[in-house]
Formats: structure tokens, sequence, C-alpha cells
């Protein structure tokens, strides 16, 4: 293998290697750059439902402009999305929100002086009447944080600036949640976070999989990748190096993929295709 | 879960700051029963308190000021004028126009903004609706003069409001360059440096401007009208409470709703008793409710209901609380800024009509002062609550505040201090406002620093 981007293909071409079915996302041949400067060359990437995919990536690596095409922020200058089998063009978050595709990002994006139920309805509230209906709205957020064991919270009318970094970010997945998604993208969800929240962060990856979605997260930190995912893609200077099952890595090859681009100076490969690992 | 702010979630051990929060775990307390009506109110206040702690001290800071400035005002002014009856009403009709503004430039402040124009707008708007019902000219009814009024302040504001949203400028010099701008405006609409236009209350047509603030019911009048007042919100707390309690939703206690609705009917009794008083001289009778206290209490239920029940008000604490998040939510960050604005210079021109008819329907470019009507009326909105940071306060607070620098400015005024007395109108409301200022910015400090991950 020459091409570094060979080995996706190949993972892909023999299904996503874990039960066959067709991915919930697939991205192929995902070119982007800004002005002179290519971020993502013919990026291939595969989001199965059920299953939390771990983006690994050194800074400028490109996760977050990967992420912001699967979003809905920016759009990508070639290559092809596919949800549900379906080619689609995301064109806005509006568009993303429409498929199913949520995300949370590393800021969280809440307003400190609104509770917990206004940020978890932001854009989306319900009305009766014309006039917000806060009742209704009180009820399904409630319901959600129950279904998604966040029990941690005092009150859902509380303001979000007081509570913990945890609990924020068990609000902002709450939200992303919410709205019957398929596909929540999480961003860097533990970065801030102390030793006990990041534990429940982690928690709230592993129901949310077991609800069935496809949840991408985008870490630095490996041992949070390796707690919770089942598959892990590498980025490597725009270029996708290498993407399988978790069970394919260890830390020590997760990290040569991310700062040279290869592991033991081979390209990745597949533990299911033709050659094998040695 | 967390239907019931008493209950504390099962589980999850040591939640981080879960602590700060956390009363005693009360466990299944979802539904209230009524023997337990004392420890839910507990809950309540206790629940309250901490809102208090967190800075949102809600109207509480801004009541104390005002039943110290009564207490300190009565015993200070000769012969211990200051709560009569009389006085009362009249400082109330000379804090409409601070109590309007501030109103007005709550919903500025909310979205992290400031807008200097009101005053100017405010008397530019007067002036269009003064000159709008009379002859020569047009004489519209009276009801189409303050509409195209109205409108033609929300059309300032709007390019203000647009000028700020989509080129940037900071509102700051926006609204002073607005602010400079309306006040030339304004002389020429009035004539030149000594111009002057009034109403008069003879002309039927004027009549109803003329009497906008001095007006009155009669006392049965304002009986009834107090009576259906706490009728209607003493029933829609109710229901309201109902309704949730029904939905398993935590719900005040039905004893704080009848304390709150008990509270509403105290106050307006006070208030029709106040006035009811003949507060004329031994010739002349003066007595009954002003109409401009339902004018006021009108606005005020406007933009609460604007504020705190539309999708409108809600952006408009999002924008204030964090823009970005309110960006990614799919808000309309400029169209929300621009209506803001708006709707801010609209409510401004009500406050200058109510002004002119404060003035017994005259105005004057030298009775008004521009410049000193916007530094009141930001600092009645921000004495009564309203954060300078935006994301924080609400309509009663520009009202609770406005009263409180009127008072100030109306108790100096009945000192009978000479030269002092002008000088002390400017120094005892900046004084205020600076401590009202500095509660803002320590509690900002203080919830800032509790969640800063």
């Amino acid at each position: 293998m020459t091409e570094v981007n060979e080995a996706p293909k190949g993972a892909s071409s023999g299904g996503d290697g874990v039960d066959g079915s067709e991915p919930l996302l697939k991205l192929r041949g995902i070119d982007k750059h800004f002005g002179p400067v290519q971020a993502l060359y013919g990026v291939n990437l595969d989001l199965p439902a059920g299953q939390v995919t771990g983006l690994c990536g050194d800074n400028g690596a490109g996760k977050s402009v990967l992420t912001s095409c699967i979003a809905g922020a920016r759009q990508p200058d070639h290559g092809q999305i596919y949800f549900d089998g379906r080619p689609v063009h995301i064109r806005s978050t509006r568009d993303a929100a429409a498929l199913g595709i949520e995300t949370v990002y590393q800021d969280l994006a809440l307003a400190d002086n609104l509770d917990i139920v206004q940020n978890m309805f932001l854009g989306r509230e319900l009305l009766s009447h014309g006039l917000l209906n806060e009742d209704s709205m009180e009820l399904q957020a409630g319901e959600t944080l129950s279904t998604l064991h966040v029990t941690t919270v005092r009150s859902i009318r509380q303001p979000v600036a007081s509570l913990s970094g945890g609990q924020r970010q068990a609000v902002a997945v709450a939200r992303a949640v919410m709205w019957n998604s398929k596909l929540v993208l999480l961003d860097e969800p533990t970065a801030a976070l102390g030793v006990v929240q990041t534990q429940q962060v982690l928690e709230l990856i592993v129901r949310l999989r077991d609800r069935g979605l496809a949840v991408m997260v985008i870490s630095h930190n490996l041992n949070d990748v390796f707690e919770v995912a089942d598959r892990i893609a590498v980025l490597y200077l725009g270029r996708m190096v290498a993407e399988g099952s978790a069970a394919d890595f260890d830390r020590q090859s997760v990290v040569e993929y991310m700062t040279t681009g290869s592991s033991s100076g081979r390209p990745f490969e597949p533990a299911g295709s033709a050659g094998g690992e040695g | 879960m967390t239907a019931d702010p008493g209950e504390t979630g099962a589980g999850t051990a040591g939640a981080g700051t879960a602590a700060d929060l956390t009363a005693a775990p009360e466990g299944a307390a979802a539904v209230v029963p009524p023997e337990l009506l004392a420890q839910s109110l507990r809950q309540y206040l206790r629940a309250w308190w901490l809102r208090v702690r967190s800075g949102n001290s809600g109207v509480l800071p801004v009541v104390l000021a005002m039943a110290l400035v009564a207490v300190v005002f009565q015993i200070v002014t000769p012969e211990h004028a200051f709560l009569r009856p009389s006085n009362l009403v009249y400082i109330f009709g000379l804090s409409t126009v601070y109590m309007v503004l501030a109103m007005a430039e709550t919903v500025v402040l909310l979205i992290a903004e400031v807008d200097l124009s009101v005053g100017a707008v405010a008397l530019f708007g007067g002036v269009v609706a003064f000159k709008f019902v009379q002859q020569p000219g047009s004489a519209w009814p009276w009801w189409a003069a303050i509409i195209v009024a109205l409108l033609a302040c929300a059309a300032v504001g709007a390019v203000q409001g647009t000028l700020v949203a989509r080129l940037k400028i900071p509102s700051f010099v926006v609204s002073l360059g607005g602010f400079l701008l309306f006040s030339g405006i304004l002389i020429i609409v009035l004539g030149g440096a000594d111009g002057f236009v009034n109403v008069s209350a003879s002309v039927p047509n004027q009549r109803v401007i003329y009497y906008l603030v001095q007006g009155r019911i009669t006392p049965v009048a304002g009986w009834v009208a107090l009576a259906v007042v706490v009728g209607v919100v003493g029933t829609v707390l109710w229901l309201r409470a109902a309704a949730r309690r029904r939905q398993g939703l935590a719900a005040p206690p039905a004893g704080l709703t009848v304390i709150r609705i008990a509270l509403v009917a105290l106050v307006g009794v006070a208030v029709v008793l106040i006035c009811n008083v003949n507060r004329g001289t031994s010739l002349v009778t003066v007595e009954g409710v002003p109409w401009v206290i339902p004018i006021v209490l009108a606005v005020l239920g406007a933009w609460t209901l604007v504020l705190q029940r539309t999708r409108f008000g809600r952006y408009v604490y999002a924008i204030g609380g964090n823009p970005e998040a309110a960006r990614r939510a799919g808000v309309s960050l400029a169209g929300i800024r621009t209506w803001a604005f708006a709707l801010c210079s609209a409510t401004a021109g009500l406050g200058g009509i109510l002004l002119g008819s404060f003035f017994y329907g005259e105005y004057s470019t030298n009775t008004q002062d521009p410049g000193q009507l916007v530094l009141y009326a930001i600092a009645a909105a921000v004495i009564g609550g309203v954060s300078l940071f935006g994301g924080r306060g609400k309509a009663i607070h520009g009202v609770l505040g406005g009263l409180l620098i009127g008072g100030i400015a109306y108790g100096v005024s009945l000192l009978n201090l000479g030269s002092l007395s002008t000088p002390l109108q400017y120094i005892l409301p900046g004084a205020v406002l600076l401590v009202a200022v500095g509660v803002d910015v320590l509690s900002r400090r203080g919830t800032g620093g509790s969640h800063s991950v």
C-alpha cells in the first residue's frame, strides 16, 4: 500500500466490520480547503449506529473541520456524504438537525442566565397560542434528562450558571439527544472536567450508544477514547490514516498515527483485511 | 425526576458542586401534601435565598431601598410631608417618565447594549404626538397621533438598531449620535430654541392627551378596577399553579400562591386608598386613581408578557447571556437586536407623551433636558436590578427603579435646601446608581466564579 487513503477504503468495502450493516453516516472522499491551505484530503469515515467512534488527531489535523462538515457549519469542496445510505447535502446546521445530527461543541453553547429547560429548548421553543408553553417544555426536558439518568441537578428550573461542569455537559448532551437525533457529535466532551465528572460524562456517552445512537467523540484524551470508543479513526495532517475497530489499536499505535501518520513505519491495516497487522 | 426542587436525584454520588444546591434530600417529595406546607414554604424561601445569593436578588434590594428612602425623607422633610397622599400621587406622576424610559432601556440592556438616545427620542415622540393633535396642521384624532408618534420613534430605533446589529457599530456610539441628532431635531420641530408646543384641556381631541397623567377615575371606579385586576391576577396565578401541579411539575405550594395574591391585593388596596384621599384644596376636591397608574401597569404588563412569555423575549435573554449560543441555536442576532432597539424607542416615545401630559400638556426646549432623562432612565433600570452586562432583569425592575429615582428627586426638592437642592438631585441618584452597579458587578463576579469549570 502506497497511498495512506487506501486503508480505510479497504476497511469500508468489507462492511463496517462489526455487524455488516450499512453505517448510519458515510463520508467518502471529503476534500476541504481554505484558500491555498488544504485542510482535508479525500477523507473517508464511517459512523455506524449504536457505536461510539473516537476521532483522534493532533492539533491542526482537521478534526474540527471534519466535524463542522458533518454538522453543517461548513460544506466540503468535494466528496459525498451518505446518511442512512442516501446521498445527502448538509448545507446548514438546520439541515443537519433535520437529518438528526446534533453537535455538542466544546464550549457547550449554553446561556448561563437561562435555566436548564430554556437552554434545552433554545431556538426550538414550544408555543401555545403564540406564547411559550413552559409546562410542556419542562415536562419534556425532565423526561429526557431522566432517561439519560442525569439525576444530580436539583431543579431543572435553576440557571445553568449554577451547575457544575459535568452537569453543564450533561445538559448540552441532553439538548442534543432530545430531538430524536440519530448521530451526536461531541467535541472534547471531557476536556474541562475533573475525574468524577469525566466518568459521569463517559457513562452518559455509553448510554447514548445503548439507545442506538451513533456517537462520534472528538478527543485528545486517549484514556477517554479507549474507555468508550468501539471504533477509532485517526486524522493526520488532513488525511484519515487509520480507521477501524478499537480492538485493532493500542495507545502506542494511536499516538504514532496521530504524530507520524503511521505505526512502526507502516500504514494502518484493519485486522480483518488480507495481510493483517504483522 | 427533578420535578420538585425538593427532590435530589438518587444515585451518582458526589456531583461536584451539587453540594451548594442541596437542601435536605427530601427524597421522592414529588407531590407536596398540604400538611407539609410549612416545610415546602421553607424550601421555597431557601430556593429564593439561593437565588438572591447567586446574584438574582430580584426586586428585594430596590424595595428595601424604597422603604429606606421613604422613612428617611419622612423624617427629614419639613412637617413630615413626604408620605402625604398628595405627595405620593405626585411622585408617581413625576416618576412616570423614568419608569417608562427605564422599561424601554431594560430591553436594550438585556441584550448587553445601551441606548443613550431614549431621552431625546422620548421628547421627539412627545412633540410629534402633540403636534399632530392640533391645528394648524392635520389635527389627527388623539389615538392616531399617538400611534404615529410611536411608529416614528420605532423607526428611529430600528435605524439605530440596524446600525448596531448589521454594521456592528458599538451601540454607545450609535445612540450617542442619535441623542445629539434628536436633541437638535427637537429644537427644529419645536420651532427654535424658545419654542414650545402645548395641548389644551378645553379641546376635546387634545383633552385625552392632556389628561393621560393628570386625569382621574372616580373613587368607586377605582375600587371596581382594583377588584377586577386582583380577580384576574389571582385567577391566572391560581390556575397556572394548579395546572403545573396537575402535570406533576414543581409548583409553588398553595399557601404561597395565596400569599402572593394577598400581596397584590394589599398593594392595590393601599394604592387606591391613598389615591382616593382628597388631595385638593378646601375649594377643589381632587381624588381618585390617576389614569397614569393603569397606563404604567399596562406597559409593565405588556413588557412582562413580551420578555417572559414570547420567543422574542427568550431570545433577548439568550443574546444577553451568550450570543454565540443563541446564534448556534438558530436565533437571528441582527433581527432580535434591531427589534429590541425599535421597541425600546417606541416605548420611550410613549414615555415622552406621558411626560408632556405630566407637565400639563406643555413641551418646551427649556424645561426638558434629554441628557438628564436618559441618565435617570439608565440609572433607574440598573438601580431596579437590570444588569448592565446583559441577560438579567425584568420590566418590573425598571418600574421600581424609576419610582425610587422619582422619590429621591422629589424628596430632595421638598427639603428647602436652597442652592443645594439641584446638585443633590444629581448627587443622590448618582450615589445610588454607583451602589447598584457595584452590587451588580460583585454579584456577577460571585456567580462567575462558581461555575468556571
